[in-house]
């Protein structure tokens, strides 16, 4: 007798797809497709119901832009037509260049923070005041002192980074066992190398897990910057296709930020688990 | 002369949690000589390796002092070599790293090749080896890894071994022939080894000297027991040695009853916490003519 047997990730796999395809089929069958020219009435005419309207665009539609788009992703015609290629481009850039410049603050103060008890007391009300401010509400002050709308983006990407691997690698660093620390200190290693050999490795987990969480929220800022800012990245394109009205545009470029995200977070797990130790 | 390690009037005392303070215990004052193998018994809770973290240099005592070869004990030192009674393996490194990672402190000079050779040959010596030294130390036994942690500390040589209870996961065969490799290292270096453990036997077999320390809290180190049985001394036949049974029941009689007896006494008025010097030698003609075990001592020496 047949008997069908999947492994878990198999049948996992074959319910996404099928949920996908209800999805999509569903959706494809709630959304009134709009009518040809042809068909329509003269009084639908009259009122201007024959002018393209903003609905919102079938499954197909969406899949049809992709097609298109993805087929060349690089294109540059002009500031207010550029591939999807060129404004994630762009997007990326500054998420990286904000969040590295944070990373380069925020590890090593945070190795601070998390040896000097001094440090932290003394640090921690600053910190527990910035943190919570929305990483926008510093747009307007980070325009005017900057000045230039490019630095802003990744100066609010930057501040946003900030403190899920500061906080954590403070964290980790306090937390480092002092047992393997007295290792180190038995075997007469310098400040440098303890700190190289043996606290980063022991924190590592937890400062990655930190720096998973910034890239994160980095990349859900910075669509909201860039519609703020504006001129280029997948944030500003969202915008500019909204005010064109083009929603399948829209749609299409809020899966390619998932997309993205998701490649960026993979990176970062990917990272965590080569880091990762079992005491 | 003081000896090699002098420890002089030294006193830790911990909050006790209330407010108040808990002395562990309080100017202990004794000597090792230099290659002398001294061994320390005491209940769980007397402050055995708070004296041993001391020494180590890893703690500073609440006072008192550590003098070791005429220079103060500050700080840790490479010259002072610790097995931690919890291992204290860096678990994100394989077990061949652990050992490298000390042999290159040791010796940065050293090519990697050179440290990769005197790490393996040192974890071969414990019993480890094969593919088993490229695992990480967490898919290893709780024996295992007490056997890297004395690999770690042996390959380095230090002047002074510190280890704290290093055979208490082991059992009676590996504990066996890591004793022995002990004892092969300790002849030929010229160390000096303080060690703690929880085994009379074990103790009586490698020892010079064995400390006593009563319970605590305000425990003291009340007895310097020597240990006048010669060496090689081999596990089957110290037990044979008229004085085997006479230190061991002394021990015994010590952990068992007076340990608690003499816990807590309040000290005279400048009295010295010194401990007290032991010596049990039967086979001495002059305690009793008659003691035929003279005999004895002349084919065992
Ligand atoms: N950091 C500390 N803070 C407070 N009390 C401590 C600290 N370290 C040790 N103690 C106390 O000091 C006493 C001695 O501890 P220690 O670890 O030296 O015992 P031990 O003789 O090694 O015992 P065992 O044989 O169980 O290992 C215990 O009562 C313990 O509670
Ligand atoms: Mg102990």
């Amino acid at each position: 007798m047949y008997t069908l047997s999947l492994s878990l990730n198999q049948r996992a796999a074959l319910l996404s797809v099928l949920m996908l395809v209800v999805g999509l089929l569903v959706w494809e069958a709630v959304i009134p497709g709009q009518k040809a020219v042809g068909e329509l009435t003269e009084y639908e005419i009259l009122t201007g119901a024959g002018a393209p309207k903003a609905g919102v665009p079938l499954p197909s539609d969406v899949i049809a832009k992709a097609w298109e788009q993805l087929s060349d992703p690089f294109y540059d015609a002009g500031p207010n037509d550029k591939g999807i290629g060129i404004q994630i481009g762009y997007s990326i850039y500054r998420v990286l260049t904000g969040y590295f410049l944070a990373a380069l603050v925020a590890i090593p103060l945070g190795f601070l923070i998390g040896m000097s008890p001094v440090a932290h007391k003394a640090l921690n009300p600053f910190i527990q005041v910035l943190r919570p401010i929305s990483p926008l509400a510093w747009m307007p002050l980070a325009l005017f002192i900057i000045g230039d709308s490019e630095a802003s983006a990744i100066f609010v990407i930057f501040i946003c980074s900030i403190w899920p691997m500061l906080i954590n690698t403070a964290f980790g660093v306090a937390g480092v066992r002092d047992d393997w620390v007295n290792v180190a200190r038995t075997h007469e290693l310098g400040a440098l190398k303890t700190a190289f050999t043996v606290i980063l490795p022991a924190a590592a987990p937890t400062i990655v897990t930190g720096m998973r969480i910034s890239i994160g929220i980095a990349w859900l800022v910075i669509v909201a910057a860039e519609m703020l800012v504006g001129g280029t990245g997948i944030g500003y394109y969202v915008w500019n296709e909204w005010n064109n009205l083009d929603l399948t545009s829209v749609v299409f470029s809020i899966l390619m930020i998932g997309i993205v995200g998701m490649m960026l977070d993979a990176m970062f797990g990917f990272l965590q688990r080569r880091v990762t130790y079992v005491e | 002369m003081k000896p090699y390690l002098s420890i002089e009037k030294l006193t830790q005392r911990f909050p006790d949690g209330a407010g108040g303070d808990m002395t562990v215990f309080e100017d202990a004052t004794f000597g090792v000589e230099k290659g002398e193998f001294v061994v320390i018994l005491g209940h769980s809770g007397c402050g055995k390796s708070t004296i041993m973290n001391i020494l180590a240099g890893l703690a500073d005592p609440t006072a008192g002092s550590v003098i070791m070869d005429g220079q103060e004990v500050k700080g840790p030192s490479l010259d002072r070599g610790v097995v931690f009674q919890n291992y204290s393996l860096l678990p994100w490194l394989t077990t061949l790293k652990n050992v490298t990672f000390g042999v290159s402190a040791r010796h940065p000079e050293w090519s990697k090749a050179n440290v990769e050779a005197h790490s393996t040959k040192f974890l071969a010596m414990v019993g480890l080896d094969g593919d088993v030294i490229h695992r990480k130390t967490s898919q290893l036994s709780g024996g295992m890894r007490q056997r890297v942690s004395i690999a770690r500390a042996f390959a380095n040589h230090p002047k002074l071994l510190l280890l704290d209870e290093p055979f208490g996961a082991l059992d009676a065969l590996t504990r066996g022939t890591i004793q022995d490799e002990l004892l092969k290292i300790w002849g030929q270096m010229e160390q000096t080894v303080f060690m703690i453990t929880h085994d009379i036997d074990e103790a009586i077999l490698l020892a010079d000297r064995i400390l006593l320390m009563t319970n605590g809290p305000q425990a003291r180190v009340a007895e310097s027991v020597e240990i006048t049985i010669p060496r090689p001394r081999s596990r089957t036949e110290i037990v044979e040695h008229p004085n085997y049974y006479a230190i061991r029941n002394h021990l015994v009689q010590f952990l068992g009853k007076r340990s608690k007896e003499l816990a807590g006494q309040p000290m005279q008025p400048g009295e010295m916490n010194k401990p007290a010097t032991i010596r049990i030698d039967k086979t001495t003609p002059s305690d009793d003519p008659e003691d035929t075990q003279t005999v004895l001592r002349a084919v065992n020496s």
